[in-house]
C-alpha cells in the first residue's frame, strides 16, 4: 500500500491546490508520501510540510502534454507500487487522471470533495445541486481532488527532491504562445472572490470592485453577460460555462443569480449577495444579503475593509 | 477529415433533481431530457463548421445509452451530423462509456474526436481524455478555439491569467469549452433530412467495473440568508471577520 500525488507546481509560489493534494494523499496513506510534478518550479522541498517525503520532478515537460505526464505518473506508480494516485481536479489533472485510470484499468473518482468512507468517495454532481458516492473496487484507485476540499497540513519538514530521468516519449503538443491577460490571484486558486455583474452598468465603473477585492486580498470575477459584452476579460467569467470555483468567500455585486451562474459558485463556503432587486434569485443561495444600489453599498464596504485592515 | 463527436443526453439545466431506487438512480420521471449543451453548442457545431469550411469530410456522433436517447441523437443529425452511432448500454461509470466508444472507434480512422467539456449531470469531464488514452491520441482539455489546416491544428484554451495557443498534429482529441462555436437551431430541412440519415445501433460489449456511482444525496439545506440594511452595509465586512471568519 503506497500513495502518490501528482501535482502542478507552476507559478511564483507553491499553488494551494498542490499543497491540498499532498495533504490529502498523506492523510489517505496515514504517513508521508511521494509527490510527482513537472516543469521548472523551485523550492519543492517545502512540500515536506504538507506530507511529502520525496518529490520527483520531470523538468522540461509541459502541463498540456497529458500523454507524457500520464506515463510519468504510471512509471512512478509502478516503481513505488502505488495503490492510490491523487491528482488535482484542474485543467491538468482533468487530462492526466483519466488517462492514468484508463492505462491502469483503475477506478477513477473525478473531483472528490473529501476523504473516503471505506472505498466510497463523495463528489459533486448536477453542478453542485446533488452529491454522488462513488465506490472504487479496483486494486489501484485514481482520485482527482476538487480544490478547496481539505485544510492544508503544515507539519514542518522538508522533502527530498529527485529529478526524473526516464523516457517519456516525444511531446505531441507544441505550446506556440501564452497571451497574458492581467495578473493577480488566479481564480481557481483564490480563497476570496469579489464578483460583479450587469448591475455595474459599464466597464468604467469597475474601480470600486477592484478596490474592494484588493483590500480583502481577493480575486475579481464577473458574470457571463459582463464577459460577453467585453466589460471584463473572459477568464474572469465564473458560472456553468466559465470557471467553476469554490472559494471560502464569494461576494456577488449586481448579479441576479441565474441558475447557470449559481452552478459555478454554489460550492463557495460563504456567499454574500448585493443587489438592488429584493426578488433576485441569488438571495436564496446567499448567507448574507444586502438589498441596495451597488454604487451606494460599495463605498461603505470599502470604508469598512480599510478600517478592518487598519485594525489588524 | 473524419470527425467523431461524443454526444450525451442529460436532464434539462432547470430540471428537478431527485433520486429513485433507494437513491441509486436519477429520477427522470416527468423530466425533459436534452443534448448535453457543451456537446451540442461547442463540439458538434464546431465539427460541422470545420467540415463546411473544408467542403469535404464527415461528422459522426456517438452516444452510449438506451433507445430513449434516440430523439436527442436525431436532433444531432438535424443540426447537421452525417451519421450517428448508439451503443446500447447502461453504463454506471465514465470508464465504461470511454471503453465502449474507443472499442467502436479504434479502427475507423477518425482524425478528430471532439467532446464537450463535461456533462451537466455527472460533471466529470473525463470521458474525452479516457477515449484519447485508449486510442493513443493527444488530448487538449477545455479548448476555446480550434482551426485545422492540412494535417495540423491550432488550438486556444483559457488558462489562469491568459490564453495558451497550441499546435498539434492530427489525429487528436479535445474537450470543447465556451468560445468554440455558437448554438445552431435545426431548421425544417435538417429535421426532415435527419429522419433518413443512418443511426446505427451497436450492442455494448464487456467493460471494466473499477468504479461505480452507488448512491446519490441532496446537499444539506442552506440556512436562512442574513439580511443587512443597505445604510449599514459596512457591517457585512465586520460579520465576515467576526462571525463567518473568512476574512
Amino acid at each position: 500500500m503506497s500513495t502518490i500525488a501528482f501535482i502542478d507546481t507552476r507559478g511564483d509560489k507553491l499553488p494551494k491546490a498542490a499543497q491540498e493534494a499532498v495533504t490529502y494523499a498523506s492523510q489517505l496513506a496515514g504517513g508521508p508520501i511521494t509527490a510527482i510534478t513537472f516543469g521548472d518550479a523551485q523550492g519543492l522541498e517545502a512540500l515536506g510540510a504538507n506530507g511529502a517525503k520525496k518529490v520527483i520532478v520531470a523538468r522540461g515537460v509541459k502541463a498540456v502534454d497529458s500523454q507524457q505526464l500520464a506515463k510519468l505518473v504510471c512509471d512512478v506508480a509502478a516503481a513505488e507500487g502505488a495503490t492510490s494516485i491523487v491528482c488535482v481536479h484542474d485543467a491538468t489533472g482533468k487530462a492526466v487522471a483519466p488517462r492514468v485510470a484508463a492505462r491502469l484499468k483503475a477506478g477513477l473518482v473525478a473531483g472528490a470533495t473529501g476523504l473516503p468512507e471505506g472505498n466510497r468517495f463523495r463528489r459533486n454532481v448536477f453542478s453542485g445541486k446533488a452529491r454522488a458516492w462513488v465506490e472504487v473496487s479496483s486494486a489501484v484507485k485514481v482520485i482527482s481532488l476538487s480544490p478547496n476540499s481539505i485544510a492544508i497540513a503544515n507539519t514542518g519538514g522538508s522533502a527530498a527532491v529527485e529529478e526524473f530521468n526516464g523516457d517519456l516519449g516525444a511531446a505531441r503538443i507544441t505550446v506556440k504562445e501564452l497571451r497574458k491577460a492581467g495578473s493577480g490571484v488566479p481564480l481557481p486558486e483564490a480563497e476570496l472572490v469579489v464578483s460583479a455583474g450587469r448591475g455595474m452598468k459599464g466597464p468604467e465603473h469597475w474601480a470600486p470592485v477592484e478596490e474592494l477585492a484588493q483590500l480583502l486580498g481577493a480575486a475579481t470575477a464577473c458574470s457571463r453577460p459582463v464577459a460577453d459584452m467585453h466589460w471584463r476579460p473572459h477568464h474572469e467569467h465564473v458560472g456553468q460555462t466559465g470557471v467553476a470555483i469554490r472559494p471560502n468567500l464569494y461576494i456577488a455585486i449586481g448579479i441576479s443569480g441565474a441558475i447557470q451562474h449559481l452552478a459555478g459558485v454554489n460550492q463557495s463556503k460563504v456567499i454574500c449577495v448585493i443587489n438592488k432587486d429584493p426578488e433576485a434569485p441569488f438571495f436564496k443561495a446567499a448567507d448574507y444579503g444586502i438589498v441596495g444600489d451597488a454604487f451606494e453599498v460599495l463605498p461603505k464596504l470599502i470604508e469598512a475593509a480599510k478600517k478592518l485592515n487598519a485594525e489588524r | 477529415m473524419k470527425i467523431l463527436v461524443l454526444l450525451s443526453q442529460v436532464p434539462d439545466t432547470t430540471a428537478r433533481i431527485a433520486f429513485t431506487n433507494g437513491d441509486t438512480q436519477y429520477d427522470g420521471n416527468g423530466v425533459t431530457f436534452i443534448m448535453n449543451p457543451y456537446d451540442e453548442w461547442y463540439a458538434l457545431v464546431r465539427a460541422l463548421e470545420l467540415k463546411e469550411a473544408k467542403g469535404s469530410g464527415s461528422v459522426t456522433t456517438i452516444t452510449v445509452g438506451g433507445a430513449d436517447t434516440e430523439a436527442t441523437i436525431r436532433k444531432g443529425l438535424a443540426i447537421g451530423a452525417d451519421e450517428a452511432v448508439r451503443i446500447d448500454a447502461q453504463p454506471t461509470d465514465a470508464m465504461q462509456v470511454a471503453e465502449l466508444i474507443a472499442g467502436w472507434a479504434k479502427d475507423k480512422g477518425f482524425d478528430l474526436v471532439l467532446a464537450g467539456k463535461e456533462t451537466i449531470d455527472h460533471n466529470s469531464g473525463v470521458v474525452g481524455a479516457m477515449v484519447a488514452e485508449l486510442l493513443d491520441m493527444p488530448y487538449v482539455p477545455l479548448a476555446s478555439k480550434l482551426d485545422v489546416s492540412g494535417d495540423s491544428a491550432t488550438i486556444e484554451r483559457d488558462v489562469p491569467g491568459g490564453v495558451e495557443v497550441l499546435e498539434v498534429k492530427l489525429p487528436f482529441a479535445l474537450s470543447a469549452a465556451k468560445g468554440m462555436a455558437e448554438q445552431r437551431i435545426p431548421n425544417m430541412r435538417g429535421i426532415m433530412a435527419a429522419r433518413t440519415k443512418p443511426l446505427q445501433v451497436v450492442a455494448g460489449g464487456a467493460v471494466s467495473n473499477a468504479a461505480s456511482t452507488v448512491k446519490f444525496e441532496l446537499p444539506p439545506a442552506k440556512g436562512a440568508v442574513k439580511m443587512i440594511p443597505a445604510d449599514e452595509a459596512g457591517k457585512l465586512i465586520e460579520l465576515l471577520h467576526t462571525e463567518a471568519k473568512v476574512i
